[in-house]
């Protein structure tokens, strides 16, 4: 069974970890470098502040070690915050990880009174239902990311070699698609 | 409407294992912000103030609940008087993140609490057991925090409140079917809500700790005791050095079962907030709205 690490520092990782089991594969936490060193097949950085993540990575010792392991071709999904983690460029905002090229745009549909839930195509998935909680949105990608879903014309969900990130929260949804075609990616 | 209110539940979800402060103005936003908050609770005087000044204590000027708004860009919450519809209007209208329907401030209907599914803004709400967790849920709260005793440093209110909540949840969850009934007019609330703490073992809810808590010790205390995270109000900025405990309540509250880490923060913080013993006081704010 395929082991998928989940960044528990802050936000919804323990939804993440339901949707993981649910898609067939097993969960564990990581909250400070020696989950880190532990054996994984991928990584799930969840939604939550990326502010609070952030500094928590840094300042746990995290940072670096898991930006090598994602340059070094650890498979990884960022949700939302997540999201905002791994972007190279956050519209005026100095970035954090940086390891993907896409241009995020932080709570991009405003405040929660923006928050909405639509449906729309992802990949070769069909169409899935899609909940946006104070989103971001990625402005531009760079040529050698494949776009995976749109939403009024918005990039919502992307890809680069093994890194994917959805600016929606599949992991609160009944729907497993994303985490399942995650995990495709996860292939020893 | 039912759509908000799984959207509005899910804001909560971001929110869990994050610690939210109470900021009285756009700078003490921003350190909070930048000592890793998950958000922040904007309002005018602190609960220990609140306490001391005494009178009546009202929703905060919109100016500046705004000025917090534009000085951040993690999630702003504000609080309403208890029942006090209008002021949640008037905090929907500037676009809050999260209304706190809090017994902080002066109840203003001592009968009813606002009626919060009427709105697209979430609430949270205080309780001290079960029957009020569940009662505010129904009224259509999104989120819950314990009561605790605010404004006085003093953790053992929160404690007595999540523990009563455990060990209520524990209850129902041990229930037969059949004794749902009885149990949801005991806790004067809907059968439906029963039935689901029974079904899930948990509160509908995130489930927050909130009142009293002043050092990381108490926040990993309050972890450990099922709190999906924290509300800080008085402890910080009425402590010696705010940053420096902001961001060591965060770290505890992530790693708060680390013991070896939780020495290691609790290290040099400088002075805590004074706090008052809850037999040293006459107001009670915990007891305000049922």
């Amino acid at each position: 069974m395929k082991k998928i690490g989940v960044l528990a520092l802050q936000g919804a990782f323990l939804e993440h970890e339901r949707a993981v089991s649910a898609a067939g594969a097993e969960a564990f936490e990581i909250r400070n470098s020696a989950g880190l060193r532990r054996e994984m097949d991928g990584l799930i950085l969840p939604g939550g502040e990326s502010t609070v993540m952030g500094k928590l990575l840094r300042e746990l010792g995290l940072f670096e070690p898991l930006r090598t392991q994602i340059l070094e071709g650890l498979p990884v999904f960022g949700t939302c915050a997540g999201l905002i983690l791994l972007a190279q460029e956050i519209t005026g905002e100095r970035p954090y990880l940086g390891t993907m090229g896409i241009t995020a745009v932080r709570n991009a549909y405003g405040r929660q009174l923006g928050s909405f839930e639509c449906a729309a195509e992802f990949a070769e998935c069909g169409e899935i239902p899609m909940r946006f909680i104070r989103a971001p949105y990625i402005a531009q990608v760079e040529r050698r990311v494949t776009v995976l879903a749109e939403v009024e014309g918005r990039i919502v969900a992307a890809r680069e070699g093994r890194q994917l990130v959805t600016a929606f929260h599949p992991e609160l949804c009944e729907n497993t698609a994303v985490h399942r075609y995650f995990l495709e990616m996860c292939g020893r | 409407m039912e759509n908000r209110w799984e959207l509005n539940k899910n804001l909560a979800q971001m929110l869990k294992g994050g610690v939210i402060m109470d900021v009285t103005t756009p700078e003490q936003a921003k350190i909070a912000e930048a000592a890793g908050a998950c958000a922040v609770m904007a309002l005018e005087r602190i609960p220990a103030d609140i306490r001391a000044a005494g009178g009546v204590s009202r929703m905060s000027d919109p100016k500046m609940i705004r000025g917090i708004q534009e000085a951040v860009s993690i999630p702003v919450m504000a609080k309403c008087r208890i029942g006090h519809f209008a002021e949640a209007q008037i905090l929907q209208a500037i676009e809050i993140d999260y209304i706190d329907e809090s017994e902080v401030l002066s109840p203003a209907d001592d009968r009813y609490h606002i009626d919060k599914t009427k709105f697209a803004v979430p609430f949270v709400c205080g309780a001290r057991d079960l029957g009020e967790a569940l009662r505010r849920i129904g009224e259509g709260a999104a989120m819950i925090r314990t009561k605790g005793e605010p404004g006085t440093g003093d953790v053992v209110q929160a404690v007595r409140h999540m523990r009563m909540m455990r060990s209520e949840i524990d209850r129902i969850a041990s229930m037969r079917e059949d004794e749902l009934f009885e149990a949801a007019k005991e806790l004067r609330v809907a059968y439906e809500l029963v039935a689901e703490v029974h079904r899930e073992k948990k509160l509908p809810v995130v489930n927050f700790a909130a009142g009293g808590i002043a050092t990381p010790a108490d926040a990993a205390l309050m972890m450990q005791l099922g709190a999906e995270g924290v509300f800080v109000g008085s402890g910080i900025f009425k402590s010696g050095n705010p940053e420096k405990r902001a961001a060591a309540i965060v770290k505890a509250v992530t790693n708060y079962e680390d013991a070896v880490q939780l020495a290691e923060l609790s290290t040099d913080l400088g002075e805590a907030m004074v706090g008052i013993n809850e037999q040293e006081i006459s107001l009670l704010m915990a007891e305000r709205g049922r």
